[in-house]
């Protein structure tokens, strides 16, 4: 007799019979059925309709029954609360039971329960088994508080659950020491602000002594939670290594790699004249290599990370390529993931090996491997100088089988290598030309296209070859098309009187026929810079291209070192800091390196360097493949490193005029105004640079940071001060506020000595230095400086309450204007409100001053809206759902010590919000409205 | 951390599923479902998906998938662990993890992922726990149960959980003591077209059947220990001892468990007992080829090979094989285009092989890939690293156990590239 027979139905109806069945006087027969009822749960069956019946058949004292019952409770009391509710009575009394394992059974039931109801009478059984004399029950206990806390964080919070969790840190027994860390740290995630994990060098202490004792489990949260201590200096560092690396001979994977984690961590502070640093980098290898011979799903994992460490440290494995070989019934994602270590790890010591290998693989069936390795063997040749022309060979000999994606592939390659080492293969052009024909994919066709153009002036029927694709140009993907545009450019400009006719061609193919705007605007741009200035053409499309270098897809430094905190989580498989990718991005607090003490070495660590502000030595990095348009297109017209002089005969023209005068005559009555922002000349950028300010406009817009910034909006028109336009915004950033202008002389004689003031105002704004505008402005020149701004000016209450009047004066005249600035400029960081003050204050305030606001058409949900608002020093306190709705209670203050309240209504499914707003200031209520308005929509 | 299980078939029916925080819909399975129509092969299907609210992290095994459901950052590392912890466990209750001994089990199954996981975090993994928990089904149990009403649920709290030697219970008595211990060596290897090794490497493991009475506290040292440096223990052994002394020293847990795996990897020590002669030829234009291996022992030290079996997964083309053993059988499955020699063992006089036409489809050009050979073998009695057993101590208790070690070589993923 087997379990299958719990899922046979019979025709009366299923739940009928269950029902009869479960009111049963027999005890054996109740107990088959609420077998049956699990049974069918675990099929996804719904059998909610038996929930009063099942939970008639608790009251037992048969375990395995109660066992069953429980199960069946924690699936559906959330859609019958009301009915749960007559299962608490039974929990309370079992909570009370004499046997531990019932007591802790218990406890851990009622807290899978997620029924609002029920969390209350929680409270008192949990507080009991938190202090139980059984360790089993503590320990069930401690995890029961991070699900209560999942269920209404408040409760726990309220109920000072949290502490007696911090205390059970320091309990005696090593697993609940490792569940209560367990929990700690999951509540800790949903809440990264909240300093849960106080780590210090007593709780050091004690983790590491619950390490030796513990599950392999238990080790896991307890070496995770280690990796987020910050030592204070490296002879702790080096102690608690110390401590860690035994785990390294771990059977289980997952202890072995948070393991490694704590280690790369903290090896970051040993100095590397340290014996035992050398020890430590020995001790590493072999639990990495280990992990390779486990199943493949962890072969996988631990191939992403070690994919980080070698980046991080190649020093570690670097005797160990030989492992990373291919086999060839590894799973294909495992055979991906060794192909790209295995280029990693190579170098002039090992490069034959690996090519030998590469070449082996590039004659496998698997036709995403077989790319991959014919790929990496380009790769090879880049990394490694003394090893290219072997590759280029390896190569020429796989284009010689005329498999038709190994040809492709190799021809992608190739191009790579050419930009790597000019000058020196291209007598394989002759070689590569002849595939020509067999060439598929965009890819493919591009990368030949490249090859003809750049070195049309060698192969004599270039322009034959190109014709040839421009027959089926309409047919041919983008990527193509600009690569053939690019690439006749080049002939023509290599080889002007026979080509005269097919760069008309294509122009006009370009620019005419094609309804894609970067290929139109890169066609304008070639017949443009062709007609005005054949030399300043030249020089512009055949400049010399800076060389590309080593590795295609090196993780950026500061990235990596944020990776190599993460090392063993999701973060590590997808290799993105988890705040691009976790759910909500709940705030994830970055991780960083701990710096290096005692160090010579300061250029070793990045993370020195300011976050965001790569070196100067880092290489230049080939464009993945993706990349490769938006790169050339750069390379080509964008100021090369050389810095040839871009149209010098135009520096006082801006790049309005380049694009206004000339185009115009070229393309008839197409109407192709000048762009909108007309050019800002960026700090720093040279006037000349037309060209390459066009293409920075994109990025120049919208770089975010701190709180919200609207557009810069014209100020001050032009034609009402004599020729000076201004146009500006307002920040703020980390704690100051600023005024950030553009001037622009739109007047034909030069400004100088400018200066500004400020009215009084409702909020004492004032400049905080005087306006410093360093060169006289030149008759179309613009300059933007960001004005420092205090509040300590003097105050006078303005209508409407934003009002700024303004005056600026230059060598020509005074000029007054009025701007009203958002009211977020002026809301502080110190704004969040402890949670029991609010509540006081919010009683305080009377209710008549409290004001209502609708916000339409914010689509965001609660978390989004709150890191938003956040980032304006909007805070929330509290997050509530009542009724399907989220409630999000927010503080905020101004400048002048305001304190403003917020209630924040947001339905899920309804685009608009319902804002409450308390102040005993009412006033502000409405601008503080329009400051939410404009910071969630925008 | 973990926070919903679903057991899927190879049909894509999904069978059983657990959840141990809210109830997750099926459908979360479809971009599991997805992927898996993606990778051809179910072997090939990524272990990590990512879906727009959950991340699944699945394994592979015995032909069934394990799919979890992840919610927040979580070390995959531990999920897949568990994962084969499950499936271990499934084995060691039920004597096979397959669909079938799941659901006539379905109830027990259920009680244990219970045990198992708790808020998504592990509670009880050891199968020496597990087992003290909730009886594994017996076909007297059954019976015993049906008769007296009693249950297969244990109710005390099993005594191992708290102490500080978890894996272990208390009062554990037998009439006969036993310790065996197999040291159990696979090579891994990829030898290339012409004979000489690419790369080898042995991955040993130490299975221990230790069925003692009482607390037995038992030390294991070997002849020649410094092979080992590459170790995963047990968490029963205390690393300080292997640290000073190169000894195993441990209160091991009840019955079978792995007490340790190692590596042996630089390249001298390892020695590839079989070697391989081949030809594989096409012919350009025709729709034949030839096909002809033998196989002869190499550095067997003196042992019989055994258990050979050669599997080939040949290019797609190939139609059929028409080939003649010298020795064993052979089948080729026209449809995977697999073909497997069973050779048996090898007798040095005379060798075996198999020689004879591959047919391939007419007209399809010449295939441009090698077939590699995949090799299986195993010699008894012998631990290819040269590890040696030197003795067991016993301490702690009195009596007198059995004490046996068992070396056993076999084939890992040994393949012959051609």
């Amino acid at each position: 007799m087997t379990d299958s027979k719990y899922f046979t139905t019979t025709k009366k109806g299923e739940i009928f019979e269950l029902k009869a069945e479960l009111n049963s006087d027999k005890k054996e027969k109740k107990k088959e059925a609420v077998k049956k009822v699990i049974a069918s749960m675990t099929v996804g069956k719904d059998v909610s309709a038996l929930f009063p019946d099942v939970v008639n058949c608790m009251q037992t004292d048969n375990l395995e029954l109660k066992k069953l019952v429980y199960l069946y409770l924690m699936n559906y009391a959330k859609s019958q609360p009301d009915m749960a509710i007559m299962a608490v009575n039974t929990f309370v009394k079992d909570c009370e039971d004499p046997n531990p394992l019932i007591r802790a059974l218990a406890v851990r039931t009622m807290g899978c329960i997620r029924v609002d109801k029920i969390t209350e009478y929680l409270c008192e059984p949990l507080r009991k088994c938190l202090k139980d004399e059984d360790p089993y029950v503590r320990k069930t206990a401690a995890v029961c508080v991070a699900k209560l806390h999942d269920i209404n964080a408040q409760l726990v919070e309220d109920q000072g659950f949290l502490d007696t969790l911090k205390d059970l840190i320091s309990d005696s027994n090593p697993m609940v020491v490792a569940n209560a860390v367990a929990a700690l740290s999951e509540i800790a995630e949903s809440h990264p602000s909240s300093n849960l994990l106080d780590l210090n060098p007593q709780s050091i202490n004690k983790l590491l002594t619950a390490l030796n004792e513990c599950t392999e489990w238990g080790q896991i949260f307890i070496l995770d939670c280690l990796a987020n201590y910050m030592p204070k200096d490296d002879r702790e560092a080096q102690s608690i290594c110390e401590r860690v690396t035994p785990r390294l001979s771990h059977a289980n994977s997952a202890v072995v790699l948070s393991a490694v984690k704590v280690l790369m961590k903290f090896m970051e502070m040993l100095s590397k004249d340290l014996d035992y640093y050398g020890t430590l980098l020995k001790k590493l290898a072999p639990p990495l290599v280990t992990l390779l011979s486990a199943e493949p799903e962890l072969q996988y994992v631990a191939l992403r990370n070690i994919n980080l460490i070698v980046q991080k440290r190649p020093e570690i494995l670097k005797h160990e390529m030989k492992v990373f070989f291919v086999k060839y019934n590894d799973p294909i994602y495992v055979k991906l993931e060794k192909l790209d270590i295995m280029i990693r790890l190579a170098s002039q010591a090992n490069i034959a090996q690996v090519l030998a290998e590469l070449k082996e693989y590039a004659t496998e069936v698997d036709v995403d491997f077989v790319r991959k390795a014919v790929r990496a063997i380009g790769r090879c040749a880049i990394k490694v100088e003394q090893s290219a022309e072997r590759c280029v060979s390896t190569l020429l000999d796989l284009i010689q089988t005329k498999v038709n994606y190994v040809v492709q592939e190799a021809i992608v390659v190739i191009k790579d290598i050419f930009r790597k080492y000019p000058n020196k293969y291209e007598s394989v052009i002759a070689t590569l030309c002849e595939n020509l024909d067999s060439l598929d994919e965009p890819e493919a066709r591009a990368a030949m296209i490249w090859i003809v153009g750049e070195y049309a002036e060698r192969i004599d029927n270039a322009d034959e070859l190109l014709e040839s694709f421009l027959e089926g140009f309409h047919d041919e993907s983008t990527q193509v098309q600009l690569q053939l545009l690019t690439a006749i450019v080049k002939l023509f400009l290599k080889k002007p009187t026979e080509t005269q006719e097919l760069v008309q061609q294509v122009l006009s193919l370009a620019t005419q026929d094609s309804d894609n705007p970067d290929l139109r605007d890169r066609g304008y741009i070639y017949w443009r810079l062709l007609s005005t200035d054949p030399v300043a053409a030249k020089e512009v499309v055949l400049a010399e291209k800076p060389l590309i270098s080593e590795e295609t897809d090196l993780i950026e430094p500061t990235l990596l070192d944020e990776l190599i905190c993460y090392i063993g989580t999701l973060a590590s498989v997808y290799h993105k800091p988890p705040s691009a990718f976790v759910e909500g991005g709940r705030g994830v607090v970055h991780k960083s390196l701990p710096p290096r003490t005692a160090s010579n070495e300061s250029t070793e660590s990045p993370e020195a360097a300011p976050a965001g502000a790569p070196t100067g030595e880092q290489p230049d990095v080939i464009p993945t493949q993706g990349d490769l348009l938006g790169d050339l297109l750069n390379l080509d017209l964008g100021p090369p490193v050389s810095g040839p002089p871009l149209a010098t005969s135009s520096v006082q023209m801006g790049a309005v005029d380049l694009l206004g005068g000339g185009l115009d005559s070229l393309i008839g009555d197409t109407n192709f105004g000048a762009p909108p922002a007309a050019a800002p000349a960026r700090p720093g950028a040279p006037i000349g640079s037309g060209l390459s300010d066009l293409f920075d406009l994109t990025s120049g817009v919208g770089t975010l940071s701190g709180s919200y910034v609207a557009p810069k909006a014209v100020w001050l028109p032009a034609m009402k001060a004599k020729g000076l336009e201004i146009s500006g915004t307002f920040t703020r950033q980390v704690g100051s506020i600023s005024m950030d202008l553009q001037l622009t002389n739109k007047a034909l004689q030069v400004m100088m000595d400018f200066a500004i003031q400020f009215n009084r105002n409702s909020f004492g704004l004032a400049p905080a230095a005087p306006l410093q505008v360093h060169a006289p402005l030149s008759p179309n020149q613009t300059v933007e400086i960001s004005l420092p701004l205090n509040t300590v000016g003097s105050v006078m209450k303005m209508d409407p309450l934003n009002n700024l009047q303004v005056a600026v004066k230059n060598n020509i005249d005074i000029f007054y204007f009025s701007t009203l600035y958002p009211l977020h400029i002026l809301f502080v960081e110190d704004g969040k409100m402890d949670r029991q003050m609010f509540l006081a204050t919010w009683k305080d305030i009377p209710n008549e001053n409290e004001a209502q606001f609708q916000i339409r058409d914010c689509p965001l949900n609660a978390e989004a809206v709150s890191s938003r608002l956040q980032s304006s020093n909007i805070f929330t306190i509290a997050k509530r759902n009542v009724e399907g709705q989220d409630m999000l209670y927010q503080s905020l203050k101004l400048t002048n010590g305001i304190w403003v309240l917020a209630e924040l209504r947001i339905q899920p499914g309804n685009t608009s919000f319902t804002l409450s707003l308390k102040c005993r200031a009412p006033e502000v209520s409405p601008h503080v409205y329009q400051a939410y308005e404009t910071i969630l929509k925008n | 951390m973990i926070h919903s299980l679903f057991l899927i078939n190879c049909s894509g029916d999904i069978f059983l599923e657990k959840h141990w925080k809210s109830v997750v819909s099926q459908s979360v399975c479809d971009y599991f479902f997805e992927a898996q129509e993606k990778a051809a092969d179910v072997e090939n299907v990524p272990p990590v998906i990512s879906t727009p609210h959950h991340y699944l992290i699945s394994i592979y095994r015995d032909k069934l998938f394990f799919v979890s459901v992840i919610q927040t950052e979580v070390p995959p590392l531990f999920v897949i662990e568990f994962l084969h912890r499950v499936a271990d466990t499934f084995q060691d209750y039920f004597g096979e993890c397959s669909e079938a001994a799941i659901k006539d089990n379905v109830v027990i199954v259920y009680e244990l992922l219970e045990e198992m996981l708790d808020n998504g975090f592990p509670l009880a993994t050891e199968s020496n726990i597990l087992k003290e928990l909730i009886k594994p089904p017996t076909i007297l149990r059954s019976v015993v149960n049906s008769i007296t009403g009693s249950s297969n649920v244990g109710d005390t709290l099993p005594t191992g959980q708290l102490s500080n030697i978890p894996w272990r219970r208390a009062g554990v008595k037998y009439t006969n003591n036993e310790a065996y211990f197999d040291v159990i060596e696979e090579i891994d290897a990829i030898i290339d077209k012409s004979g000489s090794t690419v790369f080898a490497e042995i991955q040993g493991v130490i299975d221990a059947c230790i069925k003692l009475s009482g607390m037995p506290d038992l030390s294991l040292s070997f002849m020649n220990p410094r092979l080992l440096d590459d170790v995963s223990f047990h968490p029963c052994i205390r690393f300080k001892r292997w640290e000073s002394e190169r000894v195993l020293s441990f209160i091991p847990p009840d019955g079978n468990f792995r007490l340790i795996s190692y590596r042996v990897s630089s390249q001298n020590l390892v020695a590839i007992p079989v070697y391989v002669k081949h030809s594989i030829s096409f012919k350009e234009n025709s729709s034949c080829g030839r096909f002809d291996i033998t196989i002869g022992p190499k550095q067997n030290m003196g042992k019989t090979i055994e258990g050979i079996t050669v599997t080939v997964h040949m290019p797609k083309v190939v139609l059929n094989m028409s080939l003649t053993p010298a020795q064993g059988s052979y089948t080729f499955d026209p449809v995977t285009k697999v073909l497997t020699w069973d050779v048996g063992k090898i007798t040095p006089q005379k060798l075996p092989s198999l020689k004879g036409l591959v047919n391939l489809q007419s007209g399809a050009p010449k295939p441009e890939e090698n077939p590699s050979l995949n090799i299986q073998f195993k010699i008894q009695q012998l631990a290819i690293s040269g590890l040696k057993v030197n003795r067991l101590d016993m301490y702690g208790e009195k009596y007198k156990p059995f004490k046996g070690v068992k070396y056993v070589t076999k084939a890992g993923k040994f393949q012959v590239r051609t």
